[in-house]
């Protein structure tokens, strides 16, 4: 629950339990580097955090223009916060533009400081305001503080003699002083900060920043802005012990797959080409050449994808890292993954589809695309992570799976996951279990290696590596026999090796954990039935139902292809299932299909993700 | 290489049933492939064959190496990625002129300018066999095939002019009967170290029977086709011909000699290292000229592979593996057990 920071008698303002902030302005404003800075001294602060970085697809949008606003929203607090909030308490509107974009998000008698240095004719024109907003009615029914950001930086900077442009560009860190103020944070880490990644461009720049952040940091502490804002704390949240660092799901991503390739015993190969919002997976692995990675930058998604089953075949663990539309590019090359049976990670950061679509935006409608989207009857195992935290297990996850059933995995994200950054308890890696790789290098006392020989129980087939002697042999996307290995067009033997293929996948069901409740009881009136980055807001939607109440549960599935075995059993112990998704109904769709019930859909597909108050109301509707 | 080869060319044929069509020339290909295999010393399991989809990619089944047929145009991807991984393998790419420059055109550009450490066999046969005789990227303007009945308007591309333009270290031509030179060429391709390019014509007697005869086969016109060799005056026709520069026009013409005497004719001594030379003889239409073979290019530069795992190695240098330091790097804070909040 979001309390209210602002405009409350002292006895009152008693500490919020959470706060939602949002930072909104030009693309060219550093909005997004301002917002990563409070993120981190709000984790330093002990709070707990949620974040939703909000940007344009375009680089850099013409200044000024409503299309080029960009934004960062912070949830923060000092209970267990899985949503980056609402409507935003604050809002701090670097220009017009970026006011009227994130208005209307804003809760009714919010804050909001406002640049009016940036109010000129022209942006306010370019906005399409008529008249400027902080003057007249128009935000009546908000709090507003009109400073002049632009101006006091200017003043602040004006002594390192800066050219005007490069003294603009101080405007953000001047208002993440004020606002590191309001919330009685330490400067300190941010200053260290600006020191190391801003040294190398010359000293002047770096002081600059930091005589920003000073001034704003000091405007709080001394001008009479009101009575509107005031220097609030938000106690520490109540979090287990543990060692807690902030990360993104692009960090946790690579850091997972990193982790369970080194649990493998596999050198780590992978393929990729760049792609929005996958690309920091990328990036993140072409750094860490000493855990024996090997990261190639394709020629295209296909490229990609051939380059890391070459890798699985020769070897080692092969990866490949896209979103919707090179997923789609790489279809053909993931049904030879599955008839060549090799083990394959392949991760799908979601973004809004269909085509190029919505690349900056999040969206969950790749699933249909993940469950069958290939020729032929071509089963997979998919799974879906639904925070950043969460990615680092189920990259593992999926390197065991892919490793230990000879396999292609696909891993859902997207784009809110790869970019939102949440505090992370960092685990100890002996809490894992290695599961390391057996290469088979046996010669057959008499004949010839059959490489489709399978181990009866998993079905898996052997994984032999080029290289070993008296195991020659050749694969590849014709279908072969069973019981050799050589090209057959036998029909019986296709309808065998379809359903050994089928049999190998769903018998992952009993090497997976069963699914459980994330929240409430093994039964009752209603489930609410999420997967992937939908979890917090489903998670608060239904905390929030409970506390009024209301019989309903939340089941997360990240085991979405086999699915758990006990799933059915456990959806047809409630008397209605909701299945709130980024789509038009995906998850609904297979369950539907496997399990025979009647799941209700309930979906947005804004390329923004649910609000906690939108799940409430659609579980109201769901019980009534 | 080994003096002695440990294996005989026997070794190197699996014992799977060939399924081209009889008289295909991909069978006198293989022969030969699997001849060179067992002269240069190659060993089974340390060979790997890599293919697309069409005719010529049916080529691994039939070699007793490691073997992996693929899809369509993308052998040149599942290449690097087996060549990166392990770079001690011995990598052939088996592809033709629709696989590996039509669907796999894209790939075969950046395979050829990274320079990866492999040997490509392009079986050029002027036309799509397995699919039935529609027109190939590489067939003659005028083609007729099913898909262009009334004769293709496209104009064809030069493999070899491809490969130069597209930065590849190695190249070379031959045809698939020259069973004297052939075996030359792949061994040349074999010690070159980088990628390299074999442009092979290939007759498929079915839908496209005598493109190659005015210089493969016994129809062969004697002035129709050219032997280079490194170091020699380039010479043709039983060297009644010869080839020069003409310094106004900056092209080749054809010279007359007479009795082998090459006095004062300014005849061009083939430098394979010379890319510029290269381009000439490409370039020459052929008609006028004949068809240029043998090694057109080769100027050796570093391999891919070597370059990637010098830079993993030099960036991995002195830096521990450490995954819980990993996991814990970058602005960390502890929550502890007992302790009261910190502002409390």
């Amino acid at each position: 629950m979001t309390i209210a920071l602002v405009n409350k008698p002292a006895a009152e303002r008693a500490a919020p339990e959470a706060v939602v902030m949002r930072f909104a302005g030009d693309s060219g404003d550093g909005i997004q580097l301002t917002g990563g800075q409070f993120t981190l001294s709000t984790a330093l602060a002990g709070n707990d955090l949620a974040t939703f970085p909000d940007f344009p697809a375009e680089i850099r949008a013409p200044q000024g223009t409503t299309f080029g606003v960009s934004a960062f929203q912070i949830n923060f607090g000092s209970t267990s916060i899985d949503t980056a909030g609402d409507a935003p308490d604050v809002l701090m509107a670097m220009n017009p533009a970026a006011l009227k974009v994130n208005l209307p998000a804003l809760r009714l008698g919010g804050l909001i400081i406002a640049d009016t240095g940036a109010f000129d004719e022209r942006n306010l024109e370019k906005a399409g305001y008529k008249e400027n907003p902080l003057e007249g009615a128009a935000l009546a029914k908000y709090q507003v503080v009109p400073l002049d950001i632009t101006r006091l930086t200017l003043e602040a900077v004006k002594p390192l003699g800066l050219g005007n442009r490069d003294a603009l560009r101080c405007k953000a860190m001047w208002a993440l002083g004020l606002t590191l103020w309001m919330f009685d944070r330490d400067r300190g880490p941010l200053i260290e900060y600006l020191k190391t990644k801003f040294g190398a461009k010359g000293d002047k720049l770096v002081e600059a920043n930091i005589a920003a952040l000073n001034a704003g940091h000091a405007y709080g502490e001394t001008a009479e802005i009101g009575q509107q804002v005031r220097q609030l704390r938000v106690p520490p949240a109540e979090m287990p012990p543990g060692l807690y660092r902030t990360v993104t799901g692009g960090e946790t991503i690579a850091l997972g797959l990193v982790a369970g390739s080194q649990l493998a015993g596999l050198p780590l190969f992978l393929g990729s080409y760049p792609i929005t919002p996958a690309s920091p997976i990328l990036h993140q692995l072409s750094k860490l050449k000493e855990y024996d990675v090997t990261t190639f930058q394709a020629e295209d998604e296909i490229a990609a994808i051939c380059s890391a089953i070459g890798a699985s075949y020769a070897g080692q663990l092969g990866v490949t890292s896209s979103s919707g539309p090179g997923i789609a590019l790489k279809g053909e090359a993931l049904g030879l993954a599955i008839i060549s049976e090799l083990p394959l990670v392949v991760v799908n950061c979601q973004r809004g589809g269909p085509s190029t679509g919505l690349p900056t935006k999040t969206e969950q409608s790749d699933l249909y695309q993940a469950v069958y989207g290939r020729n032929g009857d071509a089963p997979l195992v998919v799974l879906a992570s639904r925070s950043p935290s969460d990615c680092f297990e189920v990259a593992m996850e999926a390197v065991r799976l892919a490793v230990q059933f000879m396999t292609p995995v696909m891993l859902l994200t997207d784009g809110y996951i790869a970019n939102a950054a949440e505090p992370w308890r960092v685990p100890d890696m002996s809490a894992y279990q290695p599961f390391p790789t057996t290469f088979f290098d046996e010669v057959p006392a008499e004949g010839k290696i059959n490489p489709y020989l399978r181990d009866p129980e998993t079905l898996k087939r052997v994984w032999i590596k080029p290289g070993t002697a008296g195991l020659t042999h050749r694969i590849g996307g014709i279908e072969k026999s069973f019981s050799t290995g050589e090209i057959s067009y036998e029909p019986a033997n296709h309808q065998k090796m379809t359903d050994t293929r089928k049999a190998k996948i769903d018998g992952i069901a009993n090497h997976i954990p069963e699914q459980e409740v994330s929240l409430g009881t093994a039964s009752g009136k209603l489930a609410v039935v999420g997967w992937g980055s939908t979890f917090g807001p489903i998670q608060q939607g239904v905390r929030r139902a409970r506390a009024r109440g209301a019989d309903v549960s939340h089941i997360h599935i990240r085991h979405l292809w086999p699915l758990p075995r006990n799933l059915g059993t456990l959806l047809r112990s409630y008397e209605r299932v909701l299945v709130p998704e980024m789509n038009t109904g995906q998850l609904k769709t297979v369950l539907r299909d496997q399990f025979l019930i009647d799941a209700k859909p309930f979906n947005k597909v804004s390329g923004q993700p649910f609000m906690i108050a939108e799940i409430e109301a659609a579980i109201e509707q769901a019980l009534a | 290489m080994n003096a002695l080869p440990q294996f005989t060319p026997a070794d190197f044929a699996s014992d799977q049933e060939v399924r081209w069509c009889p008289g295909c020339g991909d069978y006198s290909i293989l022969k030969t492939v699997q001849r060179t295999l067992a002269q240069i010393g190659a060993r089974p399991e340390n060979t790997v064959c890599v293919s697309g989809i069409g005719c010529s990619s049916r080529f691994p089944y039939y070699v007793e190496t490691y073997g992996y047929h693929t899809i369509h145009g993308r052998a040149p991807a599942i290449a690097t990625g087996v060549k990166l991984a392990n770079p001690a393998l011995d990598v052939w790419i088996v592809t033709g002129d629709g696989d590996g420059l039509s669907i796999g055109g894209n790939h075969m550009l950046h395979l050829l300018r990274r320079n990866l450490d492999c040997q490509v066999l392009l079986f050029n046969n002027e036309i799509y066999g397995l699919t039935k005789g529609q027109y190939s990227p590489t067939s003659r303007s005028g083609t007729r095939s099913p898909s262009t009945p009334f004769g293709s308007v496209e104009s064809p591309i030069s493999p070899c002019g491809f490969a130069l333009g597209s930065g590849a270290r190695f190249i070379a031509r031959g045809y698939d009967i020259a069973q004297a030179k052939l075996p030359d060429l792949l061994q040349r391709a074999y010690q070159h170290k980088g990628t390299s390019f074999v442009e092979i014509y290939t007759n498929c007697i079915v839908y496209n029977d005598g493109a190659f005869q005015n210089f493969a086969g016994k129809k062969a016109v004697p002035d129709a086709l050219l032997w280079l060799e490194h170091g020699k005056p380039i010479l043709f026709d039983k060297g009644a011909k010869g080839l020069r520069l003409n310094r106004n026009s900056l092209a080749l013409e054809v010279v007359a000699v007479s009795d082998g005497n090459v006095e004062g004719l300014d005849i061009l001594v083939h430098d394979e290292t010379s890319k510029t030379m290269a381009q000439l003889l490409l370039d020459m239409p052929f008609g006028d000229f004949p068809i240029a073979l043998g090694v057109i290019y080769c100027n050796p530069a570093p391999a891919f592979e070597t370059a990637v795992i010098e830079q993993n190695t030099k960036a991995a240098a002195g830096k521990k593996r450490d995954l819980n330091a990993l996991l814990r790097k970058g602005d960390t804070w502890s929550v502890e057990a007992d302790a009261p909040p910190p502002d409390a």
